[in-house]
C-alpha cells in the first residue's frame, strides 16, 4: 500500500496583473513625475500644488490614454474614473496625516514631567512652558468624562433597549428623535445648560454642569452604537430564554445584555471619544479654572480643551506652544479610546 | 410502601406580564422617551430665555445686520440685535464646505466600496472614523497654522486669474481668515459623516442589478454610472445634508479661522465673514443682561435650523436605505 501525499493547493488569482503587466503603468507614472518636474522648472507655475496637480493630470491622461488605445473608449473612461476615485480617497487621507504629524511634532516640544504635576494657578500662559502644567485640566477632563458616563450610559443603553427589545408604539418616532438629537450643535447644548441650570437653579458653572452639557452630545452616540450591537444578538437567544420560561426582564438581563457586552463597551468608549475634545459647551458651563478643583459639584473647573482654547486665544508664542502640547495630550487620550473601541468592537458577539 | 412526593402545583397560565416585567418595561419606556423630553426642553428653554429679544426685535432679528447695545449718557440702553449677516455667512461657509467636501467624500466612498482592496479598505475606514473623533479645536488649531497659509496662496491664485467671477472678487487682496478658509476647514470636518453615509448607501445597492450590469458587459465605471448613482443619489443628497447640519453648527474650528464682522460679505476670498455659532462665543465673553438673552435667542435660531436640516436629511437617507432591501 502506498500513501499518496497531496500537496496543498495554493490559491491563485489568474486575473491578477503580473509584474510585467504593471510595469508599463509604473513607467508611465515615472514619466508623469519627470514631465511635471520639467514643466514646473521651465514655466512660471511654482510650488508643491503645481507638482501635485500636474502629476495628477499627466499621470491619469497617460494611463487612461494607454488603456484607451488598447481597449477603446469605455476603457479610457473607466480608467479615468478609477484614477479620480483613488485620488479622492488619497486626498481624504492627506489632512489626517498632516494633522497627526503637526500635532506630534509641535506638541512634543512642550512635553515635560512637571506638566502633569503642576497647575496654572501660579503660572501665566505666557510664561515659558517649563513653568506650570495642565494637571488641573486633566483632572477636570477626567471628572467630566466620568460624570458624563454615569449620566449618559444608562440613558443611552436603556433607550437602545427600548428601540430593540420593547419595540413599543412610537419606537420609530423615538429613533427619529435620537437621530435628530445627534445633530444638535455642541454650542446649543452648552447654551441649554446655561439657560436651564446655571440661570435658574443652585447648580452653577462646575464640572457637573459641563458634564450634563456633554451628556446631551453623548447620549445619541451611545444609543445608536448600542442599538446596532443589540440588533446583532441572534433572535434564537431571546427565543431560547423565553422557551425556558424566563420573563422578558430575565431574558434581557441574563442573556441579551451579556451577549452584547463587548459591543456595549465599544458604545461607551465611542461616546467618550465623541465628547472628550468638545470645547464649545464647556465655555458656557465649567468656568475654565486655572486651579485644581477636586469638587465636581462646586466652583469653576478646568478641562483640557479649555486649556488649549485659552492658550490659542492669548496668541503669544509660549501660550501657543501650550496649546499644541495640550492638544497632543488630548489627542493621545482620544487615540487610546479609539484603539480600545476597535479592540472591543473586533469581537462583538461571542456567542455564535 | 414509599410515599411519592406531591408534585408542585402547576403554574398559573396567563398572558399577564409579571411584576418584574412591568417594572422593566415601564423603566425602559420611560428612558426611551428621555431623548424626546431633552430635545423639547432645549427648544423650550432657549425660546423662553430668548423670548424678550424676539418680542423686541421681531422679524428684524433674522434680517438685521447690526449687533450693538448702546448705553446713552442718560443711562438709556438702546439694543439692536440681528443675526442676518451671520445667517448669510453661515450658509456661505457651509456652501463652500459642501462644494469641496461632498465630491471628495463621494469619491472616497466609491473607492472604498467598489475599488479598494480589502486591506486598504480596512485602514481607510479606520482613518475616516478617526477623523470623526478628532476634537474640533484640533481642526481649528491645524486649520489656522497649517491649512490657512496654503489656502491663502490658493485664494491668491483664484483672485489673480478668476476675479472676473463675482464670488472670487474681493475689495482688497486680504485673504486671511476668510469664509473660503473656514469653508475649507469645514469641508475636511464634514468628510467623515458624508463618507460613512454614502458608503452605507452604496453598499446597499442591489447586488442583482450590479451583476446584471456586469453581465451586459459594463465596465466598473459604466456599472457605477448606470446602477449605483441612480440608486444612491438621493441618499447621497441626504448624507450631504447631514454634513450641512454639522457645518451649520460647528463653532470652535470656525471661530479660530474666521474673522467675524457684522456685515454681509459675499466675496468668499475676502477676510471677513460670519457664522451664528462662532458669533455666540465671540460675544459671550462680554455679554451682560439683554445681550445674553439675544445670544440665547441666536442659539434658538441655530437649534431650529440644524434640527430641520437634520430631520430632512435623516428622512431622505432612511428612505433610500429602505428601497435597497
Amino acid at each position: 500500500m502506498t500513501t499518496t501525499t497531496i500537496a496543498p493547493v495554493a490559491p491563485s488569482k489568474p486575473w491578477a496583473p503580473t509584474p510585467l503587466e504593471i510595469l508599463p503603468s509604473i513607467l508611465l507614472l515615472v514619466g508623469a513625475a519627470v514631465a511635471s518636474y520639467v514643466i514646473v522648472a521651465i514655466t512660471p507655475m511654482k510650488g508643491k500644488l503645481a507638482y501635485a496637480f500636474l502629476f495628477f493630470v499627466i499621470g491619469t491622461t497617460l494611463i487612461a490614454g494607454r488603456n484607451g488605445l488598447k481597449r477603446g473608449r469605455s476603457a479610457l473612461v473607466d480608467s479615468l474614473a478609477s484614477s479620480i476615485a483613488f485620488t479622492g480617497a488619497a486626498m481624504v487621507f492627506l489632512p489626517v496625516a498632516s494633522i497627526l504629524w503637526t500635532t506630534v511634532s509641535n506638541g512634543v516640544k512642550g512635553l515635560h514631567w512637571t506638566l502633569f504635576t503642576q497647575t496654572m494657578f501660579t503660572a501665566s500662559f505666557s510664561d515659558p512652558i517649563s513653568k506650570g502644567g495642565l494637571l488641573h485640566a486633566l483632572v477636570g477632563t477626567l471628572y467630566l468624562i466620568f460624570i458624563s458616563i454615569v449620566v449618559s450610559v444608562p440613558m443611552g443603553v436603556l433607550t437602545a433597549l427600548y428601540l430593540t427589545e420593547i419595540k413599543g408604539p412610537g419606537s420609530g418616532f423615538i429613533q427619529f428623535v435620537v437621530q435628530a438629537m445627534s445633530g444638535v450643535p455642541s454650542v446649543v447644548a452648552g447654551l441649554f445648560i446655561f439657560a436651564s441650570l446655571i440661570v435658574a437653579t443652585p447648580i452653577k458653572a462646575s464640572a457637573i454642569a459641563g458634564a450634563l452639557a456633554l451628556s446631551i452630545l453623548m447620549i445619541p452616540t451611545v444609543t445608536r452604537t448600542a442599538q446596532e450591537v443589540l440588533l446583532l444578538v441572534p433572535n434564537d437567544l431571546r427565543e431560547a430564554g423565553q422557551a425556558l420560561g424566563a420573563t422578558q426582564w430575565k431574558t434581557v438581563a441574563t442573556i441579551v445584555v451579556p451577549a452584547a457586552r463587548n459591543g456595549l463597551i465599544t458604545a461607551v468608549i465611542l461616546g467618550v471619544a465623541r465628547i472628550a475634545g468638545e470645547t464649545a459647551p464647556l465655555l458656557f458651563t465649567i468656568g475654565g479654572s486655572d486651579n485644581l478643583n477636586w469638587n465636581p459639584f462646586k466652583n469653576y473647573q478646568g478641562a483640557l480643551p479649555v486649556y488649549v482654547w485659552k492658550g490659542l486665544m492669548l496668541g503669544t508664542p509660549e501660550s501657543i506652544q501650550r496649546a499644541w502640547t495640550g492638544i497632543l495630550v488630548l489627542l493621545v487620550l482620544v487615540l487610546i479610546l479609539f484603539v480600545l473601541a476597535r479592540v472591543f468592537g473586533g469581537r462583538r458577539i461571542k456567542t455564535k | 410502601m414509599t410515599q411519592r412526593p406531591t408534585p408542585p402545583a402547576p403554574r398559573e397560565i396567563t398572558t399577564k406580564p409579571r411584576l418584574s416585567d412591568r417594572i422593566f418595561r415601564g423603566t425602559v419606556t420611560g428612558f426611551g422617551m428621555a431623548s424626546l423630553v431633552i430635545l423639547t426642553l432645549i427648544g423650550l428653554f432657549l425660546a423662553l430665555r430668548g423670548f424678550q429679544t424676539f418680542k423686541h426685535e421681531g422679524f428684524h432679528f433674522l434680517t438685521g445686520v447690526k449687533w450693538e447695545s448702546v448705553t446713552s449718557d442718560a443711562g438709556k440702553v438702546t439694543n439692536n440685535f440681528g443675526v442676518g449677516a451671520m445667517l448669510v455667512g453661515t450658509v456661505l461657509i457651509a456652501t463652500v464646505a459642501l462644494i469641496v467636501g461632498v465630491p471628495l467624500s463621494v469619491l472616497c466612498a466609491l473607492y472604498l466600496t467598489f475599488y479598494a482592496p480589502e486591506r486598504i479598505k480596512k485602514i481607510m475606514v479606520s482613518v475616516v472614523d478617526l477623523m470623526a473623533a478628532f476634537p474640533s479645536i484640533l481642526y481649528g488649531l491645524w486649520g489656522f497654522f497649517v491649512l490657512m497659509p496654503m489656502v491663502q496662496y490658493w485664494a491668491g491664485l483664484l483672485f489673480k486669474y478668476l476675479r472676473w467671477i463675482p464670488v472670487f472678487n474681493a475689495p482688497q487682496p486680504f485673504f486671511e481668515r476668510s469664509p473660503f478658509v473656514a469653508g475649507m476647514v469645514l469641508a475636511i470636518m464634514i468628510i467623515p459623516i458624508v463618507t460613512s453615509v454614502s458608503r452605507e448607501i452604496f453598499a446597499q445597492t442591489p447586488l442583482d442589478r450590479i451583476q446584471a450590469a456586469y453581465a451586459l458587459g459594463a465596465t466598473r465605471w459604466g456599472m457605477i454610472k448606470t446602477v449605483v448613482f441612480p440608486f444612491g443619489s438621493s441618499g447621497v443628497v441626504g448624507g450631504a445634508m447631514l454634513g450641512l447640519g454639522r457645518a451649520f453648527g460647528e463653532t470652535v474650528a470656525v471661530f479660530t479661522v474666521l474673522n467675524i464682522v457684522f456685515k454681509v460679505n459675499l466675496h468668499i476670498l475676502y477676510g471677513m465673514g460670519g457664522n451664528v455659532a462662532s458669533m455666540i462665543i465671540l460675544k459671550w465673553g462680554e455679554a451682560v443682561g439683554d445681550e445674553t438673552k439675544a445670544l440665547l435667542a441666536a442659539g434658538f435660531i441655530l437649534f431650529v435650523l440644524t434640527l430641520l436640516v437634520n430631520m430632512a436629511a435623516n428622512t431622505i437617507v432612511k428612505r433610500t436605505l429602505k428601497s435597497g432591501k
